[in-house]
């Protein structure tokens, strides 16, 4: 599979990255070397195989439902690169 | 007597609680170490003399009340790598998306190094976000091996690994997603544990691929690495994937004998493309197990050439997902003059992140991406069964798999930065226990022509870390122990 420069626009548009125009040219030639290397798999018959999405067998953790200890809005808004009345502050959305 | 910063920490703490050598003493004579020669190396990132002072004083305190109060780690120095949060203590992960980030928190394992006493130093430079292999990486400068300063470390953890080897911390913690603690170590002539998958909370380390990171200990030798690991192990009911398991002492596993051990040699891991001083000091040190009563046979991991192919979608699918959290918002960098909100989100990661963590969030993204997602995602996560059923497999005829770190020892400076799947390939050997939770471990086990080090990796299957440590002990026995370090 080949990846186009179309669609490295429309991966970026994804990811939340905009690309300059070298970064483009070098990632195509890049993602297509990877892409080109991880096609290897296609040489494994997987058919049946159970996918493994994490190396130990765990189920899901559960807890009782109360409030516990946690960060005071002060410290949760200490890195905010911009904070006002106890809130994150976001540009004008609508 | 050898120089303080030559101890390893287990005769440090000999001194320690003879009240021969005082912590504050300790902790100066490092930090003057680093002074000394960290110009050269570039092992931190951020030092914290004044935190390392306080609680220099306070192990002091500690000694001074009742030595049977002191831990193993009371007034030990060490360095943790940058992609651990430490609370008051920026956390930078390498990046320029976290150059201010001061974590208002600290990771579990911070908070048990505290109450056992230890010392930090500062935090040690990796690759941005724990993504590469040599620590060229960092968005700050890259780290040097000590050993040949013209030479990467080793990554991510290559601040970690080379200020071990430096003498620039008593020992340090890194973290392994595909490598990153035993390749370094190996690069370094150090010990580095990769813990089992569960074993050490992840707590407070910044993510990158949670279903394979890992933290674990960088150490002198194999009785630092388990003194380390009695401390950083356990259940944290704030991880939901650390495993409720009891945790042993791992020092009663330091005996000598390995009667009964069988090793296994997976014929996968001695191919063409295999460094011959590699092999060569691979096969020593197996011999040199055989000789400490092992049985040594040859076992197959027949899947092992697709594991860099899996772990390249695995790993950075998940990052992807993980690092959508930095958007200009909670914490991190915001770009300035922006349009509106989505030009807000791109801006800021387009500059806070470098070209790998970039490159591995676009092939993330492709390969979950609508349409790719059965051809990639599903694909990889299927190989990745037939990965672990090789182990399965290859540990019901052995108790320990013994295999090179790394197919070369360190590589040069901007040797490989161009080509990012050259980089990649140099995981080849380390991947595999991470796609399948399992326990490694780097040992040193000799030098190159060029007068480098190279380690022997030793596997064992999930929680099989007593058989790593037993085996590897036995290693530091046959061999003499390794007292071999850098004339940085």
């Amino acid at each position: 599979m080949k990846i186009t420069v179309s669609e490295i626009e429309h991966v970026a548009d994804l990811a939340r990255l905009s690309l300059e125009r070298d970064e483009i040219k070098d990632l195509s030639r890049q993602l297509n070397n990877i892409l080109g290397y991880i096609a290897k798999l296609e040489e494994l018959d997987t058919g049946g195989i159970r996918p493994t999405t994490h190396a130990l067998e765990l189920t899901n953790v559960f807890r009782e439902d109360r409030s516990m200890p946690s960060l005071s809005v002060d410290e949760a808004l200490s890195n905010a690169p911009e904070h006002e009345k106890g809130m994150f502050g976001v540009p004008k959305i609508i | 007597m050898s120089s303080l910063t030559d101890l390893s920490v287990h005769e440090l703490h000999e001194l320690l609680i003879k009240r021969e050598v005082s912590a504050v003493e300790v902790a100066k004579t490092y930090l003057k170490r680093i002074d000394e020669v960290d110009s050269k190396v570039r092992a931190y990132l951020t030092l914290t003399p004044d935190q390392a002072l306080a609680q220099a004083e306070e192990a002091d305190r500690c000694l001074s009340r009742d030595v049977e109060e002191a831990t193993p780690l009371t007034g030990i120095p060490m360095g943790i790598k940058d992609v651990i949060c430490t609370c008051g203590v920026r956390t930078t992960c390498g990046s320029r998306m976290l150059e201010n980030f001061v974590p208002p928190y600290s990771a579990t394992v911070i908070e048990r190094l505290e109450a056992h006493g230890a010392v930090m130093l500062g935090k040690l430079n990796m690759d941005e976000f724990a993504m590469g292999s040599s620590t060229e990486n960092s968005a700050f400068y890259p780290t040097h091996n000590p050993w040949d300063l013209e030479r990467v470390p080793g990554g991510s953890s290559g601040g970690s690994a080379a200020s071990v080897a430096a003498r620039t911390c008593a020992c340090s913690l890194g973290s392994d997603t595909g490598g990153s603690i035993r390749q370094p170590s190996s690069h370094c002539g150090v010990v580095g544990m990769k813990p089992t998958y569960g074993r050490v909370s992840r707590y407070g380390l910044v993510a990158f691929a949670s279903s394979l990171d890992q933290i674990g200990p960088i150490t002198r030798d194999v009785t630092d690495c388990a003194l380390l690991l009695n401390v950083i192990s356990g259940y944290d009911p704030r991880d939901s994937t650390s495993i409720p398991r009891d945790v042993p002492d791992y020092t009663l596993s330091l005996i000598p004998g390995l009667e009964g051990c069988t090793i296994g040699l997976p014929k996968e891991y001695f191919v063409s493309g295999l460094d011959p001083d590699v092999e060569r000091a691979v096969k020593t040190a197996v011999s040199a197990l055989e000789g400490q009563g092992a049985r040594l046979v040859e076992v197959s991991l027949p899947h092992t050439e697709y594991a860099v192919a899996t772990y390249y979608i695995i790993a950075p699918a998940e990052a992807s997902s993980n690092l959508s959290r930095y958007d200009g918002v909670k914490y991190g960098l915001r770009a300035q003059g922006f349009k509106d909100l989505t030009d807000m989100y791109k801006k800021t990661r387009s500059q806070g992140f470098g070209p790998e963590v970039k490159r591995r969030i676009m092939i993330g993204t492709y390969s979950l991406s609508s349409g790719y997602y059965d051809a990639y995602y599903k694909k990889a996560s299927q190989v990745r069964t037939l990965i672990v059923q090789d182990f399965r497999h290859a540990f019901k005829d052995c108790d320990v798999i013994a295999a090179p770190v790394a197919p070369t020892s360190a590589f040069r400076l901007g040797e490989k930065v161009d080509d990012p799947l050259q980089m990649y390939l140099s995981d080849i050997f380390t991947i595999p226990a991470n796609l399948a939770g399992i326990p490694g471990i780097s040992v040193p086990c000799g030098m190159d022509h060029n007068g480098l080090p190279i380690g022997l990796q030793l596997m064992a299957t999930h929680f099989g870390e007593q058989s790593l440590l037993k085996a590897a002990y036995n290693l530091e026995l046959a061999m003499g122990p390794w007292r071999n370090w850098p004339a940085v």
